[in-house]
């Protein structure tokens, strides 16, 4: 006699999905190669959208005559430098907001009123008071980097758990130290939250302030492209933008996870 | 050295601007090598009595004091071992327990063979590089011990340290807790609402009431330290809780009803 039976089985299976490694590259070579096809039956004319054959061809042509790096490197320096600049001393700020309830009250007001102003909107005040050399440019990206970094490192203190605080005071620290091992470390994980969110800033502004003042720069190449209808040369320097954003981005990450192990 | 409580009160001030009496007229001292215990109903200040001796919070009238140690000599040091466990989650097992001891300035060396001492002694070895989240709830408890023991405090202070653990493992802790206090002899003052850890562990078990919170009486255990839950001392065991909660009863029916 065969048994009656009913198997339960996991209905939640769909949670715990294992997805093969190829997907994630699939989505975006099936986008390229209908893009590819699209511009070889010259559906689209080159000239609105070149074919991603022709922007390779027109990358390897830049790097080799050497514009390609002069333009980017002019780009690495201000966006490194203002990056640096902005975050670190946005880091600092934020700290002590957050830690002396003084610096809260005098400076946080300030802060906040400066803070949803377009940065790009002070460039040509900026230009009026440093010219128009590198300065400008990297005090424009530290300007948008640092507004971010000091609002979420303030928000990281202010969420420290107060335990933590009394714990350490109890076992002897002094505030210096309830900063450097409790509230700094306590609040890393807010912090690169902001770091992470500026990076878009900073490449947004390094790109504006290159198009409205500079002879180098990706964001100059890709204006002075645009303006010659030399439309693949122009998606190289999107390309590079790109490019310059997802690295960004995989190195804060790595950072993180390098500083931040604990989570 | 003795550590005295004298004349504490504590008031504070309610979201509707009344005064509340937290604690008053708390007197009582911890004797060198003594564990005294803390026990009381919810809401009878004895967090808030163990925050104030541990230099947590300040008392609105009356001291606490080191007797025996001149204003000049360094400061006694002070272990607590925390309801909320807090430790830094940033820092391994290892890190942790020697917080203290960097904070005292002491030598690397020395920092290493402390550490490794009370690792060892809480039963984590093997555990030193792991973080906090990586471990259990107990293990995490345990750490929080080796961090306080590490200094090796002129008082230990615990605030129901064990609250926060499943009753097998808080019963399996109690009894460690017991060895390792004979190891080391630190004066202790324990905060607890259970009544059977505090029979279990105390030297003295210092009775407190709500509203406010006072001292209703102070027993002593005359139990032997170690084996008290052996048989042949059962029946004394369980006079001294019901006593105990004979004295808390009717406050911890009140404090039910308030919720």
């Amino acid at each position: 006699m065969s048994q009656q039976r009913q198997v339960i089985t996991n209905r939640v299976a769909f949670l715990e999905q294992k997805i093969p490694a190829y997907a994630s590259v699939l989505g975006i070579s099936v986008l390229i190669a209908i893009w590819e096809v699209v511009c070889q039956l010259e559906i689209v004319p080159p000239l609105f959208l070149p074919a991603p054959s022709a922007i390779v061809m027109a990358g390897w042509e830049m790097t080799v005559s050497g514009e390609l790096f002069s333009n980017l490197f002019a780009s690495l320096y201000r966006i490194l430098g203002g990056y640096a600049i902005g975050a670190t001393i946005g880091i600092i700020v934020g700290l002590a907001l957050g830690f002396s309830r003084w610096a809260d009250a005098i400076f946080s007001p300030i802060v906040y009123s400066i803070y949803p102003i377009p940065k790009i909107a002070l460039l040509p005040l900026i230009i009026l008071w440093l010219g128009i050399g590198e300065l400008p440019k990297v005090v424009i990206i530290a300007l948008g980097v640092f507004f971010p970094v000091v609002i979420n490192t303030f928000s990281g203190v202010k969420n420290v758990d107060p335990m933590l605080i009394k714990a350490a005071v109890t076992f002897g620290s002094n505030h210096f130290n309830v900063i450097r091992k409790v509230i700094l470390p306590g609040s890393l994980p807010m912090i690169f939250a902001g770091l992470k969110l500026s990076a878009g800033t900073s490449l947004l502004l390094l790109v504006a302030a290159e198009m409205i003042a500079a002879q180098e720069g990706i964001g100059s190449m890709v204006l002075h492209y645009g303006n010659l209808m030399i439309t693949n040369k122009l998606m190289v320097g999107v390309l590079v933008l790109s490019l310059l954003g997802l690295l960004f981005n995989k190195t804060l990450q790595w950072i993180e996870r390098k500083l931040v192990p604990w989570k | 050295m003795r550590i005295v409580i004298e004349n504490v009160g504590k008031t504070f001030v309610d979201t509707k601007k009344h005064e509340v009496t937290a604690l008053t007229n708390i007197n009582f001292s911890i004797e060198e090598q003594e564990f005294v215990v803390l026990v009381g109903p919810s809401g009878c200040g004895k967090s808030t009595l163990l925050n104030i001796v541990g230099g947590l919070m300040s008392p609105t009238s009356g001291s606490v004091y080191f007797e025996g140690m001149a204003a000049s000599d360094k400061k006694p040091s002070l272990g607590i071992v925390f309801q909320e466990i807090a430790l830094f989650p940033w820092r391994t097992v290892y890190e942790n327990v020697i917080f203290g001891l960097e904070e005292q300035g002491i030598s690397k060396q020395e920092q290493q063979d402390k550490g490794k001492h009370y690792i060892d002694m809480v039963g984590l070895t093997g555990f030193e590089n792991s973080y906090p989240k990586q471990l259990s709830g107990g293990m995490k408890q345990r750490a929080g011990i080796a961090r306080a023991l590490a200094i090796e405090p002129d008082l230990l202070l615990m605030d129901e340290p064990f609250s926060a653990l499943d009753a097998q493992t808080r019963t399996l802790m109690q009894e460690e807790l017991l060895t390792i206090w004979n190891r080391t002899k630190l004066s202790t003052l324990y905060v607890t609402h259970n009544i059977q850890e505090a029979v279990y562990l105390a030297d003295r078990v210092i009775v407190l009431s709500r509203h406010p919170g006072q001292i209703k009486e102070i027993i002593h255990i005359d139990l032997p330290k170690i084996g008290r839950d052996k048989d042949e001392y059962r029946v004394q065991f369980e006079q001294y809780a019901d006593q105990i909660w004979q004295l808390i009863r009717q406050d911890a029916q009140d404090a039910l009803k308030e919720g």
